[in-house]
C-alpha cells in the first residue's frame, strides 16, 4: 500500500535504530513521552520499543481519548440511556469501559438501554433523522481530531431542523494536558515529546511552540508508521544533545504549521472552552475541554437534560490507570495488569481501547517482559 | 479511533462525500472539512471524515531523508 509499505521498510528501520544508538551513546538516560495513544499502539505493535537502546525510554502519555474520560462522564451517558430512554450513539471504543455499579454502556444495553455503536458522527445524525419519535444523543469524545466531525454534524442537524438530536460533549484539548503533565508536582521528568499525528493535522505544528518555549521541551510531530517514529526519536535525541528545544515536524506530508483552518473555524463556531473539565488521572484541568456555544444549546444534552449532573467517581482502588496516564507508572507495574485486568475483563479504561497503554502492552509487549526476566 | 492508514479517494459523491479505498476495503467518508480533493488523492481519515490531504512531495522528501540516513555508516 502506498504511503504505508515504504514507511515500514525493515532495513531502513535497522539503520535508523543504529543511528539512534549512536546518538544516544553511553550517556545518561533519555525519557520521551509519546503523547498520542495511536503512537503508544504503534510503538508496541511494530516492535519499535525493542529497537531502542536501554537508555532511551518511552513514557506513554494521556492521548488516548477513551482512557482519559472519567467514569462520571460514562455514568452520565448510561443514565441518559437507562432513565431517559434516549437512543445513545457512541464510538465503539467507549462501549466496554467499566463505569459505576458494575455497568458499562454495553451492559446497559443488555439491561434494555438502546445503545448503538457508530463508526462516524454522521451515522448518529442519520439515526436521529430515521427515528423522529425518539431522542438521540451522540456521546462525543476525543481530542481535536474528532471535534470537527462533531461540530459538522451539529451544523448539519441545525440545517435539517432536527429536533430530536443532541450531543453529550466530552471533547478535550491536547495542549492543556501536555501542560498538566509538565506542571505535575513531583511528576515524571521528561526530555521531550513525540507530538501527535492526526491532532496536529488539525491544529498544526505552531501551537506546540508553547511547550518548546515556556517549558524548554523539544517536540517532534511524527506520523504513525514505524520509520516515522524512529526518525522522530532520533530528531528528539539530536535536539537534546545540542541543547535545543524546538518544534520540529517529521510528518510534513500531512501536517502544516497552521493546520486545517477550515476545521478550526467550524470548531470555533460551534464550541467554546469550558472553565474546567475532569480527566481520568489528571484531575480537573482549567480550560481543557469544550462545550457547545449558547447558540447551539438545543443540541447540547447537558442543557437539554438539566436535571442530570456530572458526578465525579473515583477509579477502582487497585487500578493504576491514573498513574499510567500521568506517565508515572508502566502498565506492568500495576498489580492487576494481565491477571485480574485483561482486554476480555478490563478493570480500567487503559485496558479497553487499543490505544490504551495497558491494552497495547498486553497485546504486543508482555512476552518481552517474560523474555527479559528469563535472560 | 485513529485509523492510521492514508486512504485513496476513488470516487467523488454528492453532498461533499467520497468513496475511499483502504487496501481493497471501500468506504464512504465526508470531505466537508477539506478543500480541493480530487480522485487519486490520499487523505487522512478520522471517524468518517477526511481531515487532511496527503502531500506527495513532502512524503517523497521524508522518504529521501530516510534513504540518505541509510547510506550513512
Amino acid at each position: 500500500m502506498r504511503y504505508v509499505d515504504e514507511f515500514r521498510d525493515p532495513v531502513l528501520a535497522q539503520n535508523l535504530s543504529a543511528s539512534i544508538a549512536l546518538e544516544a551513546g553511553a550517556g545518561f538516560g533519555y525519557r520521551f513521552m509519546e503523547f498520542c495513544g495511536g503512537h503508544t499502539h504503534a510503538l508496541s505493535r511494530y516492535g519499535v520499543l525493542g529497537m531502542l537502546p536501554s537508555n532511551v525510554q518511552m513514557i506513554h502519555g494521556p492521548g488516548c481519548p477513551v482512557c482519559v474520560l472519567p467514569i462520571g462522564r460514562i455514568d452520565f451517558a448510561i443514565r441518559l440511556a437507562l432513565e431517559h430512554d434516549v437512543i445513545l450513539c457512541s464510538y465503539g471504543d467507549c462501549l466496554r469501559v467499566p463505569a459505576s455499579d458494575g455497568l458499562s454502556l454495553l451492559k446497559a444495553r443488555a439491561q434494555g438501554a438502546d445503545v448503538r455503536m457508530v463508526y462516524s458522527a454522521l451515522d448518529a445524525c442519520k439515526i436521529a433523522a430515521d427515528n423522529p419519535q425518539s431522542q438521540v444523543v451522540f456521546f462525543a469524545i476525543g481530542f481535536e481530531t474528532t471535534t470537527p466531525p462533531t461540530a459538522s454534524i451539529i451544523k448539519q442537524a441545525h440545517a435539517a431542523g432536527l429536533k430530536n438530536f443532541s450531543v453529550l460533549c466530552n471533547h478535550v484539548l491536547t495542549l492543556p494536558a501536555m501542560e498538566a503533565i509538565l506542571n505535575q508536582p513531583g511528576g515524571v521528568p521528561l526530555d521531550g515529546f513525540v507530538g501527535p499525528a492526526h491532532v496536529s493535522t488539525v491544529i498544526g505544528s505552531a501551537p506546540y511552540q508553547l511547550v518548546a518555549q515556556r517549558y524548554r521541551k523539544p517536540v517532534v510531530i511524527a506520523g504513525f508508521e514505524p520509520l516515522d517514529m524512529l526518525q522522530a526519536i532520533l530528531m528528539l535525541l539530536r535536539q537534546v544533545n545540542t541543547g535545543r528545544a524546538e518544534v520540529e515536524n517529521e510528518f510534513t506530508r500531512a501536517v502544516t504549521p497552521q493546520g486545517n483552518r477550515k476545521a478550526q473555524a467550524l470548531v470555533n463556531e460551534v464550541f467554546e472552552v469550558r472553565d474546567a473539565f475532569e480527566w481520568r488521572g489528571l484531575g480537573s484541568l482549567p480550560w481543557s475541554g469544550l462545550k457547545l456555544r449558547a447558540e447551539f444549546a438545543q443540541y447540547d444534552a447537558e442543557a437539554r437534560y438539566p436535571e442530570m449532573h456530572f458526578v465525579s467517581v473515583p477509579d477502582h482502588k487497585a487500578c493504576e490507570c491514573g498513574a499510567i496516564l500521568r506517565g508515572e507508572k508502566r502498565p506492568q507495574e500495576c498489580k492487576i495488569f494481565g491477571t485480574v485486568c485483561t482486554p476480555d475483563n478490563p478493570i480500567g479504561a487503559c485496558m479497553v481501547s487499543s490505544e490504551g497503554a495497558c491494552a497495547a502492552h498486553y497485546t504486543y509487549g508482555r512476552y518481552r517482559d517474560v523474555m527479559q526476566e528469563g535472560s | 479511533m485513529c485509523l492510521a492508514i492514508p486512504a485513496l479517494v476513488v470516487e467523488l459523491l454528492p453532498a461533499d462525500m467520497a468513496r475511499i479505498d483502504l487496501d481493497g476495503m471501500r468506504k464512504e467518508v465526508s470531505l466537508s472539512l477539506v478543500d480541493d480533493v480530487a480522485v487519486g488523492d490520499y487523505v487522512i481519515v478520522h471517524v468518517g471524515y477526511a481531515l487532511q490531504k496527503l502531500d506527495p512531495e513532502e512524503a517523497a522528501q521524508t522518504l529521501a531523508l530516510f534513504a540518505e540516513l541509510a547510506r550513512q555508516p
